[in-house]
């Protein structure tokens, strides 16, 4: 079924047709009309799942977790200042080991006030044990959602679906929704076990000495390394179902390329088109789309990056005194390898300032220039 | 053969075993103990950073016969309810969902998410262990801490100066159908309001008395006799509301001086005779007050008010039942 939907009101769909058992929720902007259509959804009963309408971004988190405790499907939205809200239960969603999903609509911190997006309040999460995956169309959203669930619920570590405030969040855009029957073959009711239940009296979480604590710790790095095995046959099961394959680190016109240009979010769409522009004048330019930024794709990037001649990372993020938080992860997976190409870091669109084909065009170039500094604040008035 | 006493209220089951981890003396343990009697197997417990995250024992271990999940300390509500929604999704219905906190967990840090659960009036019960302090912590004030203790954030020279936080008629504001006020000192009238809520549909919230011997700086065999101070001083008033309508368990017909009960104690120590007599005068203020809205919550909710003749009974009236008329 093909139907033009706003980003937000994908999220909304998805979790529908993920059949999420238990939504919890509170309102930000830009977040609120996925919650709005989830309520209408729960409330004409289209979708069979119980709403709990809390206080606070803290409590949506906490009451996914308890639901998720209990062995349901558990989801919700939230943005920026609600995720950093969320910040201490997002750790102990991970650590707990429970499959939450949560979209994030990409929203700049304040202050100042901005409603506008970026990547900071997400990538602010990097070390809380969730997976990520950036989504560049409503299309991807939506996919990305069905995915992770799958994913999250064979790891047992939860996943977070980032979409851009406005660019993605309220443009409308044709969306294929697979048919309920497609989509319950892909995703089965979950499987839980562990749970919390009165026939099997257990403690969860308690007091754990360092005899343990660490090796705890290893067990879930490994369950996040273990996922990029398990994202990628996902992704095949669902391509092979929908026919839209997805990659953790997908390459648009990147084998020939001199210049290769590392985005995520809506400015890796934007940034084939700059492609197409750049060949059709003749350069060898390609993109670079991080869709999984955890577990991050490092042998991907590896072998796509190997023998370019530059890399361009484009940051709608920044880890201030540091650099893009892209490009220190880029520069990370080639460090001491052959033929890794010199990587250059480009910050551009935060709090929402558009990025262009122009600008992405603009980057290429002043990456070609031989004196191109390593890091750069594309676009900012002195 | 010995004769059985006429009447034994208390459940026999025991759903907490030994080996816990709880200091000498602990109201915490006890209250814990009494509840589970009257909840019985089919219920799931969650708790935040408290006192009973430690007593519950190290992992692998637990005390508990029933599940405790273990939560971030401002917490404990909104896990309750995600917990209640999810247990019913999964197709088990008619768990009780209990979140087991204490004073600071419920007045303080968790007082958002719990204001949140009651105001949806999710279906949870609610139970704030109160010792009036972060005893877990090392005894820091708590806004549950009375007024005139010592703590270690409120050293005897600088005692605390403002009155306990009235949770209860702040959980009463919510309009829930259930709150009451229990003392681990009086087991039955304890049992006896944790079975009533958890067959109520709704937010429930009782907070139980409970001493810390150690935070309170006193002997762990005053345990028991402190609590029961409290009540019958009238410091910890018994009181169910049930839509609004206050009715007081327990009326000492001869009340203890407030005096007997803060000697027991080194956290008051400190108090001059005249800061005594000034907390006397507060408590005997409070007390009317409840004598108030209980006399006009009955008038207003067309219900007669038990006399004072079912409710009284002698000073200290050491292990009577609750007036409950």
């Amino acid at each position: 079924m093909r139907e033009v939907v706003t980003g937000n009101h994908t999220v909304s769909h998805a979790a529908r047709v993920a059949r999420a058992q238990v939504v919890s929720a509170y309102p930000i902007t830009p977040q609120t009309q996925v919650v709005e259509k989830i309520s209408e959804f729960v409330a004409d009963g289209i979708m069979d799942a119980k709403f709990i309408k809390v206080e606070s971004e803290h409590s949506a988190m906490v009451a996914c977790i308890g639901a998720s405790a209990a062995g349901a499907r558990a989801f919700t939205a939230t943005s920026a200042q609600g995720l950093a809200l969320m910040h201490e239960v997002l750790h102990w969603a991970a650590n707990a080991r429970l499959p939450v999903v949560l979209a994030n609509i990409n929203r700049a911190m304040g202050p100042p006030w901005t409603i506008w997006t970026d990547q900071i309040d997400s990538l602010s999460q990097r070390d809380t044990g969730w997976m990520q995956f950036y989504a560049d169309s409503n299309q991807d959203i939506f996919d990305s959602i069905l995915i992770s669930f799958k994913v999250a619920e064979q790891v047992l570590l939860p996943a977070m679906v980032v979409l851009e405030a406005f660019f993605l969040s309220h443009t409308a855009e044709p969306v294929d929704f697979p048919e309920q029957e497609e989509a319950d073959r892909f995703l089965p009711p979950r499987v839980a076990t562990h749970t919390v239940d009165p026939e099997h009296p257990a403690a969860f979480g308690g007091l754990t000495g360092p005899d343990h604590y660490y090796e705890l710790k290893y067990m879930e790095h490994n369950a996040m390394l273990e996922a990029e095995g398990v994202i990628k046959r996902a992704a095949r099961e669902y391509g092979d179902i929908t026919g839209r394959y997805y990659k953790m680190a997908d390459p648009y016109a990147c084998e020939d390329a001199d210049t290769v240009l590392v985005v995520s979010g809506g400015i890796a769409s934007t940034a084939k088109d700059a492609v197409d522009e750049a060949r059709a004048a003749g350069k060898k330019l390609g993109s670079l789309k991080i869709w999984a930024f955890r577990p991050f794709p490092r042998e991907a990037v590896r072998e796509l990056l190997a023998g370019k001649k530059r890399v361009a990372v484009v940051d709608r993020n920044i880890s201030f005194g540091q650099e893009g938080i892209f490009c220190t992860e880029v520069k990370a997976s080639l460090y001491g390898r052959d033929g890794a190409p010199p990587v250059l870091g480009f910050i551009a669109g935060l709090g929402g300032r558009d990025v262009k084909v122009r600008d992405l065009l603009a980057i290429a170039e002043a990456a070609e220039k031989a004196d191109c500094p390593e890091f750069n604040w594309y676009g900012a008035k002195p | 053969m010995a004769e059985v006493p006429k009447k034994l209220t208390i459940p026999a089951e025991e759903y907490i075993c030994s080996g816990h981890l709880a200091c000498q003396g602990c109201g915490a343990a006890l209250a814990m103990r009494y509840a589970l009697k009257a909840l019985g197997p089919n219920t799931v417990y969650t708790v935040p950073a408290c006192c009973w995250s430690v007593i519950d024992g190290p992992f692998p271990y637990t005390t508990l016969g029933v599940p405790l999940f273990h939560i971030a300390f401002e917490a404990a509500a909104a896990s309750a309810c995600g917990l209640s929604a999810g247990l019913e999704m999964v197709g088990k219905k008619g768990v009780n969902v209990v979140a087991w906190a204490g004073d600071g967990g419920t007045a303080d840090i968790g007082i958002q998410a719990l204001s949140g659960a009651a105001e949806r009036n999710d279906n949870i019960l609610y139970i704030c262990y109160d010792n009036e302090a972060y005893m877990n912590t090392g005894v820091q004030r708590s806004s549950s801490t009375p007024w005139g203790a010592w703590t270690t954030t409120t050293p005897a020279r600088h005692f605390k100066k403002r009155p306990k936080k009235n949770l209860v008629d702040i959980m009463v504001a919510h309009q829930i159908p259930y709150v009451a006020t229990a003392a681990m000192a009086f087991p039955e009238d304890l049992i006896r309001k944790v079975s009533k809520a958890k067959d109520i549909e709704g937010t429930k919230y009782i907070q139980i008395f409970a001493s810390c011997p150690p935070g309170w700086r006193m002997a762990p065999e005053y345990a028991v006799k402190a609590v029961r101070l409290a009540v019958n001083t009238r410091i910890w008033p018994q009181l169910e509301v049930e839509h609004g309508v206050y009715t007081i368990n327990r009326k000492p017909r001869k009340y203890t001086p407030v005096a007997e009960y803060l000697k027991l104690q080194g956290r008051f120590a400190h108090l001059t005779e005249e800061q005594i007599e000034q907390m006397q005068e507060m408590v005997e203020r409070e007390w009317d007050r409840l004598l108030f809205l209980e006399k006009s919550t009955h008038e207003m909710a067309g219900l007669p008010l038990a006399g004072e003749k079912a409710a009284a009974s002698k000073e200290g009236g050491a292990g009577a039942a609750a007036g409950q008329g």
